[in-house]
């Protein structure tokens, strides 16, 4: 088994408020991410995918096939967006770091042809980061 | 739906590996420049690792305002600008950084109630770095 990661980048705007939360909640369970004009990120993206090394080609993944999917699945979708606003997964559910690794490992899930996807890592900042490994 | 989140904190503290069990020579001879007598220091990075259901009110793993409180509470109010030798769990304990990375586990282990305490990475330098996910070891396996 052999590991490759790539990553990325997109910048996006959020803000964190639970409609079923009193305003008083929503400031103090959110904090300054509670500010309702939103506020924004230059995220990091690492898409860590797991396989066998294939012998012709040498390839756990054909790195192009996985850079497009990360680019039509979650970059084109996330990048210079407002993620409440434009990003239908986070119509219902609050745009922490945490929800967007589980939501982009959703929109990669089933995507690559020969590897399997191992982890998803988003870094809303270089000191706060979110991993998820799917369900298992 | 589990997921894990991974906090980084800053702390300075000097410190000198030094065994008294050892002679002299022998202390110089494993430890090197850490052995001198007066000590020297480092800008330490931590990196916590919990995990935890997303709760779906919240989107959180926990809430960061408490793992920061945590933190610096019990770790980086005790241990920033001071000589790590001083405490009482480094007197028999030499202080380099793979048994601070075990102490600081145990901290947040035995202290931290809002999510589960998987990892802890210390970085000595930006190029030492030290990992400990206790004895099962599993989420250090698979934090690749």
């Amino acid at each position: 088994m052999i590991y490759l990661t790539r990553k990325a980048e997109f910048s996006a705007a959020h803000v964190y408020h639970n409609d079923k939360f009193s305003p008083e909640e929503n400031r103090r369970i959110f904090g300054k991410c509670n500010n309702p004009h939103g506020h924004g990120h230059n995220y990091t993206l690492e898409v860590t995918v797991k396989g066998e090394i294939e012998p012709a080609s040498g390839f756990v993944v054909d790195l192009k096939e996985l850079k497009d999917i990360m680019n039509r699945e979650v970059i084109d979708a996330l990048d210079h967006r407002h993620l409440n606003k434009e990003v239908p997964e986070f119509k219902t559910a609050i745009p922490t770091t945490e929800n967007l690794a589980i939501v982009i490992w959703n929109r990669l899930a089933g995507k690559l042809q020969n590897a399997k996807l191992h982890r998803v890592r988003v870094y809303e900042t270089p000191d706060l980061f979110a991993d998820f490994y799917g369900e298992a | 739906m589990k997921a894990y989140l991974n906090r980084r904190y800053r702390f300075s503290a000097s410190h000198r590996l030094h065994q008294e069990t050892f002679s002299a020579a022998k202390n110089a001879e494993v430890y090197g420049k850490c052995n001198n007598p007066h000590g020297h220091g480092h800008n330490y990075v931590l990196q916590v690792t919990v995990s935890g259901p997303v709760d779906p009110a919240t989107g959180m793993v926990c809430n960061l305002g408490d793992l920061d409180a945590f933190v610096g509470h019990h770790i980086l109010e005790v241990l920033d600008t001071t000589n790590l030798n001083e405490f009482s769990a480094f007197r028999e304990t030499v202080p380099t950084t793979e048994n601070l990375c075990i102490f600081l586990y145990k901290t947040l282990k035995s202290g931290f109630q809002h999510a589960a305490v998987e990892r802890v990475l210390v970085e000595e330098t930006s190029n030492n770095s030290f990992e400990y996910a206790g004895e099962k070891d599993a989420a250090l396996q698979r934090n690749i």
